[in-house]
Parts: C-alpha cells; structure tokens; sequence
C-alpha cells in the first residue's frame, strides 16, 4: 500500500513495521510528531518522558531486558540524553535499539545548529540518514536488525525538510519480534570501572566490524552518469543536489554514515576530477575525504551555516542566479509569532514589564520566549531547557557583589520546562539559599511545540487520564517557603504577587495557574476551576473609547486599533473573553458582551 | 517537467490542509509528490507558507525564489512578502483578506495599501473572494478549500479526485461543508 507521509511519520511506520515494543521522547521540533505517530499503535507501549534523558534511559532499560526500543528528540535534547548515551555505547544492546536525532539545519525552530553526526564519531556508535520519507521508514525497519546484529545503539540522524517533508511511501507489514530471553551478565551491563575498561575493546571491535560493513552497506552507493565531475552527499543535501544539478555529475549517496567508508569514497575521488562534498553544517564528510585526496571542494565553497537548498549549490556550482517577480518592500510589514488571545502568558507579562528598570529577566525555552518581542521585550537571556532558574541564580549572586545596583533577578519558565530540568534548578536556588524570584507559567500543556501532554496535564499521550504533578507541593517539598498561586488573568492579583515577590529577601515561587487556550483535553473539575474559560467575549464601547492605546500595551491580536476613527475595536472571531484588556482600559470602555 | 506550488499565509489559516488535499488528489492521479511545510515557532500568528512540488520525479521538497509555478496566498499582505518565489510568468492566486500583524494592530505602521492592484500588473493574479464567501457558507475556516477550488480551476487540475480526497482527509461532520466550499472555489475562476 502507497501513502503519503512525513519523514516523521514514515519513521515511526518503519518503527512499527521492525516490531518495536517501546518508545519513549520529549517533544521538541522538528522530532515531536514521530511519538506522537508511535502511541496511535497499540502494540507499542510509547510514553512521553518528562525529558530526553529519562526518555533515552527508559529505551536503554528496555533494550536490556529484551525488547525492541527508540527514543526521539530533536538535536539539543540529545545533549540531554548524552551522559547515558556515551555508556550504554559500551554495555550494547539486547533488543535492538534506535535514537532519531532531529537535526536543525537553518534553526527553524532551535536556538542552535549543532551537527549531531558529531555524536556517532564522538559516541563511536553506527550512523543512518536517510534522504527522504521512503528511506525514514526502510531503513529504521533496518535499523533494529542492524543494532542486534552489531550489539550497539543506533544514531539515526534525521533534519527538518527529512522530518517535515512528505512523500509517497510503500507501506509493509508489522514483523512480530518475541522479546529476547534477559539473563543476568554482569560483564556486559554494569559498567564499573574494571568492566568498563574490558568493554572498551569491545568497542573498538565493533568499530572495526562497522568499518567493513560502510564499504558494502547497500545505503551507501554510487549513480554513474558518465561525469569526470562528482558529488558527495547524504541525507536531504542528497536530493537537493539532484534537483540542482540533475544527470550532469556523477552521485556517491552515503545513507549509512558512521563509520564512513574508506574505500568507496576514495575510489569515488580517484575516478572524477573534482569532486563537490555536499553537506549541512559541519565539514565531516569533507575532512575524511581531504586525508586522502586533494580534487575535493567543499566548505571553501559552500556556505558554513544553513540548508544547501537546490538555489544555494546552483548559485555556489553554477554561479547561476534565479529571479522571480520582483518584489515591493512597501507593500508588506513584519508578521512575527506573538502570544494567542486569551494566552495565559499575556496577563502576567503585562504586569512584570511594568517593573522593566528593576528587574533582569532570566528566560526558557517555550512560548514564552515570545515576550522577548514587541510589546513586552522582557527577556534579558535565554540558553537551554531549565536554564532559567539555575542561570537566574548565578547571575544574582554577582549582582548581590553590587548592592547598589539593586538588580533582582526574575527567572521564567512553564511547567513542562520545570519537570524537564527545572526542578534540579530550583533545588540549587533553596539548597544553596539563593534569593531569586521563579515564575513557573503553569498552562498544563507543553505548548509551543503543538499541545502535547506531561506530567503536570493530567494525561498521558494515549489521552488516558493519569495523575497531575502536584508544582505547589514540589516546590514546598525541596524547601521553598515562599511559593504562591496567581490567576494571570486577574491583574490586581498578579500585580500584588510580584510585589510581595519583590520585596521578599528570600526565595520564591510564583506559579501561574491557567491552561493554554489550545489545550484540548479537560477532566470536569478543571471547568469548575477555570471557571467559564474562554466561554465569553469582550468589546470596545465605541462612545467611550479615547483611541489612548493603553489596552495595546497587553499585545492581544484580537485588538485592532483603527488609526483614521483613533479608537479600538475586538475581533469577535478571535477574542475568547480573558478579560486583561478589559482591565487595562483607564475609561472603562471595554466590557463583556451580554453583561 | 516538475510543477511547484507554493501556499502562504497566517498561522491558523488552514495553509497544511489546504496542502495536504491537493498532494492527496496528485498522488492518486499517479504524479510523484513532495510537501514541505515548516511547524513550530512560526505558527503563533505568524507567517506560515507549505510547499508542493509534483511531476513524474520529484526530488526538492522544497522551493527555491524564483521558481514557483503558482503562489497561492490566503492573505494581502503575504502574497506581497513572497512574491518573489513566483516565476516571472507564474501565476498568484490571492484571497482578498487582510489581516493584522502586531505591528499594524497597535498602530506603529499602516497596513500597506493597494497590494492586489500592484502585484497584479507585474503577473497573472486571480482575486478571490475566499473570506467573505466561507462567512457566507457559514464557516470561516473553509476560506482555505475555496482558495483550494478556485486554484485548481486556475491551474486546470479540477479533472482530479478532490472528494475523494477532502471525504479521506477532512472530519467526517465538515466534509459536506468542505465538499460546497470547493464546488463554490471553482466557480471563482
């Protein structure tokens, strides 16, 4: 059967198809929908993890105990997930084991563009990539038989036009693979220094046993169209350097990418004149090459940074340059992301920026990153997941070097960030007596990356009803005092509760207590907490509205300010009746519609 | 001889659906299809575009400037803002429907003017109605099928099987309402 699919969706059939017992992740772009498509099976056992590490850690444990296992995340996650990555590359495999890196070349949607092929060589650990959504689910279903056959770990490096990209895909049958026998073996899976020094042998065999497997992989090949000239390319590069460059130039497709094969590629150069190494992000493919030959063209050429786009290797080979219709920069202004109407984030930003000058703001990963924009402009840094505390912390005892200063730190996050590193962060803070303010915008969901469930939601990724994570008692529990619950949209009270915040010498937390306004699923008890959510409207009385524009200070997109009649009105479509702008109005020209 | 469609619009607009309907219709006419679309970040209120490239091999899922055969844009101002991945003899396909960014609702700078008029004496612009004639049908959301009708009468895919693919692809309670809102697309053109 044919479909058209997602390399994302393709990944998790071919998953499917290989007989994969358990999966677990974290949502991250561009990698969030593969787990999402591996828990609509249900002879999976697929789970979201609070984070990358637990998620990798709960596929190592069941790998060990027979079972066929894959963890997904998107690059920077497996930065979480390396410490047990680097050691369970060492003890290997009982049932096959598969980690998808989701790489982010051009950084669509990451903060960096780290080149997670670097894992495999660093890890020493047998790489894929696959070019398209057919290759994403053949050779994950290969993968697992692969990770067996080889006791290792599988680093299967995917990037976001190879995950977000459709094609049409032939579909097979799920293979039913029994659950390996588990037996006790010591020397194989507690690595204790003495053990560990054996299995590092053990790894460089396997490297050697991998280096003779890269030469004859059948993902690795050559297309020979009679050309002195010659690319070499692997994942998505690949198929952009066909759309550019056609049957003009001879192909060595790599797919199977660490260890990479000696031989082939040396042969490769030896029978063409020049030969262009195709790739995003970092050179590895290039400086293998160079060792041994000197026809090869490469980042001297090509951009460092970004995707190598059929325009960019037409423009870098070619010198050919593509124009379309000319366009007009008077005719359109910036459209950047900005918080929902009726975002839970809007109230309670509104409120701290009115404390700019007194403040730093140490920000997180999540949709709240976009109060760094217009209107709010409140975010002083921004590093990783959970950063926002324990960096919080550290930059408040410098400034406490400089009372005169007077800084005070304020570190943002939302829940699914604080269950993911957040919690270790805040236990640095009160184990340490650190005196930061924390703000944990608790929506219920993991929002930016399209409303996936945690621990804090009440749902699992099945949509089963499991047990909320009680953020109030967690803080409570490592020590904190000083912890209080706001309605962000109720002004007064997020007013006061930063003030009482700000003039505490001593830790707090500030929990914000108000779902997502895309969350879309309920137990009955949150409809009578979150009482008569986004069931109402609010309008703009045009006689008494004075067109100040204080409202627009709450950077609501459902207030349009009319500059010719100089007043502002709601679009009915879009607001969902948070009430902030309404309070905002110093003329009380906003009301309720039917009150 | 690989054709490339480019969609654009606002975040919430319904640009994947749009997409996905037409990428479904192709390959069941047999034609090799690649889609692209970019998640995330981009989709609180942001530009958005997704990408569709079809013939008898595809290989770029993605589309460069200056090689979009059609730019179907379901917004003013983001047909301006990408009009320079349409070839110059390409075709524009623009919903008449503005929509504010947080730099012209707050009032910083005017929602430029006169975008249709100007884009259309530089290329072949079909503009359509969409907005104004989902409201009619009763439902906003389907402005993006009668962008969808009205694109493949344009472009001359109507012969396709596009029930077949909005009955596959759409809730089974919207499919009549979609099922209309493509019939009233193709009549715009």
């Amino acid at each position: 059967m044919k479909k058209i699919l997602t390399g994302n969706q393709a990944v998790a059939r071919g998953a499917y198809e290989a007989g994969v017992h358990f999966a677990s992740a974290y949502p991250g772009t561009p990698s969030t929908e593969i787990l999402e498509n591996l828990g609509t099976y249900k002879e999976i056992v697929a789970e979201w993890a609070p984070n990358e590490k637990v998620a990798l850690e709960s596929v190592i444990g069941a790998s060990i105990a027979g079972g066929r296992s894959i963890a997904s995340m998107k690059h920077v996650g497996v930065n979480v997930a390396a410490d047990p990555l680097f050691t369970f590359a060492y003890t290997g495999v009982n049932g096959g084991s598969v980690l998808i890196t989701a790489d982010e070349p051009g950084m669509h949607s990451s903060q960096n563009e780290q080149d997670n092929r670097n894992y495999a060589k660093f890890a020493k650990i047998p790489m894929f990539e696959p070019s398209n959504s057919q290759e994403s689910l053949d050779m994950v279903k290969y993968a697992f038989d692969f990770s067996e056959k080889f006791d290792s770990i599988v680093l299967f490096r995917m990037t976001t036009r190879v995950c977000h990209s459709k094609g049409s895909v032939t579909l097979g049958e799920r293979i039913e693979v029994p659950i390996k026998k588990y037996e006790k073996d010591f020397d194989k899976y507690v690595s204790v220094p003495a053990i560990g020094r054996k299995l590092r042998h053990k790894v460089e065999d396997r490297l050697n046993r991998l280096k003779e497997y890269t030469e004859t992989s059948k993902w690795n090949y050559s297309v020979d169209n009679k050309s002195k000239v010659g690319v070499i390319a692997s994942g998505m590069s690949y198929e952009y350097a066909w759309e550019a460059l056609g049957e003009t130039v001879d192909y060595l497709k790599l797919g199977f990418t660490y260890p990479l094969p000696r031989i082939l590629i040396d042969d490769f150069c030896k029978e063409h004149d020049t030969v262009y190494i195709i790739e995003e992000n970092d050179p590895i493919i290039e400086e293998f090459a160079r060792l041994n030959n000197k026809n090869i063209i490469g980042k001297d050429l090509f951009p460092y940074t970004g995707e190598m786009t059929p325009d960019v290797i037409k423009r870098c080979i070619l010198s050919e340059n593509i124009e379309g219709v000319e366009s007009n920069t008077e005719l359109f202004v910036g459209r950047p992301p900005t918080f929902c109407s009726g975002c839970p984030h809007r109230g309670f930003f509104y409120e701290l920026g009115k404390k700019r000058k007194k403040i730093v703001v140490s920000g997180d990963i999540g949709c709240y990153s976009l109060a760094v924009g217009e209107p709010y402009n409140l975010m002083d840094w921004l590093i990783c997941m959970g950063a926002s505390f324990s960096s919080g912390h550290g930059a408040q005892r410098i400034f406490d070097m400089n009372p005169e200063e007077n800084r005070r730190i304020v570190s943002i996050m939302g829940d699914s960030t604080f269950f993911h590193t957040g919690i270790n962060s805040l236990l640095n803070t009160v184990y340490n007596g650190g005196k930061t303010i924390n703000v944990i915008l608790d929506n219920r969901i993991t929002g930016m990356t399209g409303q996936q469930d945690n621990p804090g939601s009440g749902y699992n990724i099945q949509g089963n009803n499991t047990v909320i994570g009680d953020i109030e008692g967690i803080c409570k529990a490592i020590g904190i005092k000083n912890v209080r619950r706001v309605n962000p949209n109720e002004l007064d009270k997020v007013k006061e509760v930063i003030n009482w915040a700000m003039e505490l010498d001593d830790i707090s937390v500030i929990i914000t207590d108000w779902p997502c306004v895309l969350k879309k699923r309920y137990q009955p008890e949150d409809f009578e907490k979150y009482n008569q959510m986004w069931q109402t409207k609010d309008y703009v009385d045009q006689d008494l509205c004075v067109g100040c524009k204080a409202c627009l200070r709450c950077g609501c997109p459902s207030l349009v300010f009319d500059p010719e009649k100089k007043k502002v009105s709601i679009d009915e479509n879009t607001c969902v009746g948070c009430d902030v702008c309404l309070q905002i109005c110093p003329y009380d020209a906003i009301k309720k519609v039917g009150e | 001889m690989t054709k490339s469609i480019k969609l654009v619009g606002v975040g919430g607009q319904g640009t994947i659906l749009a997409t996905t309907l037409l990428s479904a219709a192709l390959v069941e006419a047999g034609f090799d299809v690649k889609m692209s679309e970019i998640h995330g970040m981009s989709q609180r209120g942001g530009s958005v575009s997704s990408e569709i490239r079809y013939g008898q091999k595809v290989y770029s899922p993605v589309i460069m400037k200056g090689n979009a055969d059609v730019l179907v844009s379901f917004e003013q101002m983001e047909a301006a803002r990408t009009i320079d991945y349409l070839k110059k003899d390409g075709v524009l396909i623009v919903n008449n429907h503005k929509i504010n960014s947080m730099v012209t609702l707050n009032g910083k700078v005017q929602y430029p003017e006169n975008i249709i008029n100007t884009l259309s004496e530089k290329v072949k612009t079909y503009k359509i109605d969409a907005t104004d004639l989902a409201i009619e049908l009763g439902n906003s959301k389907v402005m993006n099928v009668i962008m969808l009708g009205a694109v493949v009468k344009a472009i001359g895919l109507d012969h396709l099987n596009f029930e077949k693919a909005i009955r596959e692809n759409v809730k089974e309670k919207f499919i009549e309402l979609n099922l209309q809102a493509f019939e009233l697309g193709k009549k715009q053109v």
